[in-house]
């Protein structure tokens, strides 16, 4: 009698915390089904045959056999799916390749020497943030015409890298105060200096931040379209964001509907796999920004 | 003597090696693209902005006309009324939805970790990717929303959402809630975890109820992350464009031109480039404007910790 009522009353509370866990996870279930499914119907639809593509997406996965029709339309649209990808991919990969080399530069200065106005200049940097790029796109616009970079892929690497700047060089600043100087002591007595000390025995101590820098410096280039739509003039040109324009626009008044999920779907994978595979250091990048 | 003498000595030729222009060097390259590309595009908008500024041709000083024309500008300001109210409505549904959200995956449990991954995934896609996802989904015949509801027999034919001010009105901010929320959640998610457990326990005992506990311990607590979470909601409400052009191409009778797609309209679409100019300073200014008052809330939030 006397063992049989505490054992009951733990069976009620098993019962009662299995019923809280399984209305959570229904809850926690529900709330990802939302987030998920515009990308699991869109993927699963951009398989759909041709003749498909017009039709609502119930069952969005293919009912009459895998197809690739949809990416093969996407491809007659401007210069060819490769082209623009290929176009994304540039741009992007030089925007994180000037980023964390610009970035790291200056992170090094502002963490390691003293000159004049150095605080000023951070400030001014940093400051850069607040201004938005939206306002300030005509005279970007008639500045690159003038170097003779109005429709290149360069010219917009170059504006891409300096929206980067802010957040970068903040980043590695802050990644540098972090290494300490006794390490870098050490190394000049070995010998090294300048830019050998820099990438021989800091860059592999700051990789942590380089990373964090990299995946925001590429997803932001990766995605960003009203620049790209101002930027570049000529078809051959365009970022996958500023072809899709083309595809949303559609031909004598039809939208491809089937392009339109391939292309949502070219976009999106990369950026999906790039977080996934460093979701560590993305996360470190927006707590920084969040405590700044 | 000679021994405290070189010992004065040591530290000053550190510094001496350390100081000068060689750190300005190092700094160099990231100075020149922000001048370039930031610094003198700034004050090149100021100066187009006091001119008449046409693609083709001479321009023309015309001193703060362009101003002027904006305040009798029934678009412009039509279009300021609309930001305004995208902002305050995208802001509250974002917030009503991050802020449960965010409570939701607060306790470290079993799988809580993957919600966070899975909340988070449409953040890292582009804006106008998301757009470009949800015109298809929102579209009356191809799309999945009309057609879905019509299947399930809530309503009596697909809903055409991108035809009316209000559907398209909605299936916007559905589309920017489903975006943003997962970031919104994460920043307000920090400030919840930075409130010690110690101090809800004790409130607890006190016999405070939940609501309670939310209302006069974690909202004060959290004062200065809800602040950050706002202005970045705020600011990004404001600068909205890539959901505006894809989705509806400025809406149904042109109800839903945002400030920024209006001065892109002037600049790049009518070509007057010095009254696109005066319209981004006027935007510019309204930015600024808003990150003063966020300096402002963050400090006033911590004079009371």
């Amino acid at each position: 009698m006397n063992t049989a009522k505490p054992s009951l009353s733990k069976q009620r509370r098993a019962r009662k915390t299995f019923r809280a866990d399984s209305a959570y996870h229904a809850t926690g279930i529900a709330i990802c089904l939302f987030f998920l499914a515009p990308f699991v119907i869109t993927f699963l639809a951009s398989f759909r045959h041709g003749t498909e593509a017009r039709l609502p997406p119930l069952p969005p996965w293919p009912t009459s056999g895998i197809s690739i029709d949809s990416y093969l339309s996407l491809d007659t649209f401007g210069a060819g799916i490769w082209q623009h990808t290929i176009n994304s991919l540039l741009v992007s990969i030089a925007t994180v390749v000037l980023t964390v080399a610009v970035s790291l530069l200056a992170g090094y200065g502002f963490s390691r020497y003293r000159f004049p106005l150095k605080n000023v200049l951070f400030v001014l940097i940093i400051a850069t943030l607040m201004i938005p790029f939206q306002s300030i796109l005509t005279p970007l616009f008639i500045i690159l015409a003038k170097l003779g970079l109005n429709n290149s892929l360069l010219g917009l690497t170059l504006v891409y890298v300096t929206l980067q700047l802010p957040f970068s060089v903040f980043m590695m600043r802050n990644a540098f105060d972090a290494v300490p100087k006794e390490i870098e002591e050490a190394a000049r007595i070995d010998g090294a200096r300048d830019l050998k000390l820099l990438v021989r025995v800091l860059l592999p101590l700051v990789l942590p931040g380089v990373a964090t820098v990299a995946i925001f410096a590429f997803l932001n280039a990766w995605n960003e379209f009203l620049a790209a739509l101002i930027l570049l003039s000529s078809n051959e040109k365009y970022t996958l964001p500023v072809l899709m324009m083309a595809v949303r626009a559609g031909r004598l008044g039809a939208v491809n509907w089937g392009a339109v999920q391939a292309g949502v779907a070219v976009m999106t994978i990369p950026c999906l796999i790039v977080f996934l595979l460093l979701q560590r250091y993305y996360m470190r990048g927006l707590m920084a920004g969040a405590v700044k | 003597m000679t021994g405290t003498g070189s010992k004065a000595l040591l530290p000053q030729r550190k510094r001496r090696r350390r100081s000068g222009w060689r750190g300005l060097v190092y700094i160099a390259p990231a100075m020149a693209l922000v001048i370039l590309f930031f610094i003198m595009p700034v004050i090149f908008t100021g100066w187009m902005s006091l001119h008449n500024w046409p693609l083709m041709g001479g321009t023309r000083w015309i001193g703060l006309k362009n101003y002027v024309r904006m305040f009798h500008d029934a678009r412009f300001l039509s279009a300021l009324q609309f930001t305004a109210y995208y902002t305050v409505i995208a802001t509250v549904a974002i917030f009503a939805v991050a802020f449960p959200l965010a409570i939701f995956v607060e306790k470290q449990r079993r799988f809580v970790s993957a919600y966070r991954t899975i909340i988070f995934l449409p953040v890292v896609v582009g804006l106008a990717t998301a757009s470009l996802l949800w015109v298809w989904l929102a579209n009356v015949d191809s799309g999945f929303i009309g057609p879905a509801l019509k299947a399930l027999g809530l309503a009596d034919k697909s809903p055409n959402l991108l035809a009316t001010f209000d559907g398209a009105f909605l299936t916007i901010v559905i589309m920017v809630v489903w975006k943003i929320a997962g970031f919104t959640m994460i920043i307000l998610l920090t400030g919840l975890q930075a409130i010690p457990s110690e101090l809800t326990e004790a409130a607890r005992i006190d016999g405070a109820g939940r609501w309670q506990r939310f209302r006069h311990l974690t909202l004060p607590l959290m004062r200065k992350t809800i602040a950050l979470a706002l202005i970045i909601s705020v600011t990004g409400s404001i600068l909205a464009f890539d959901q505006f052009y894809i989705m509806t191409s400025g809406g149904p009778q042109n109800r839903m031109i945002s400030v920024v797609y209006y001065i892109f309209n002037q600049s790049f679409v009518s070509f007057n480039l010095g009254y696109g100019a005066a319209l981004s300073i006027a935007l510019l200014a309204i930015l600024v404007a808003i990150s003063i008052v966020q300096l402002w809330l963050l400090r006033a939030g911590e004079e009371r910790p």
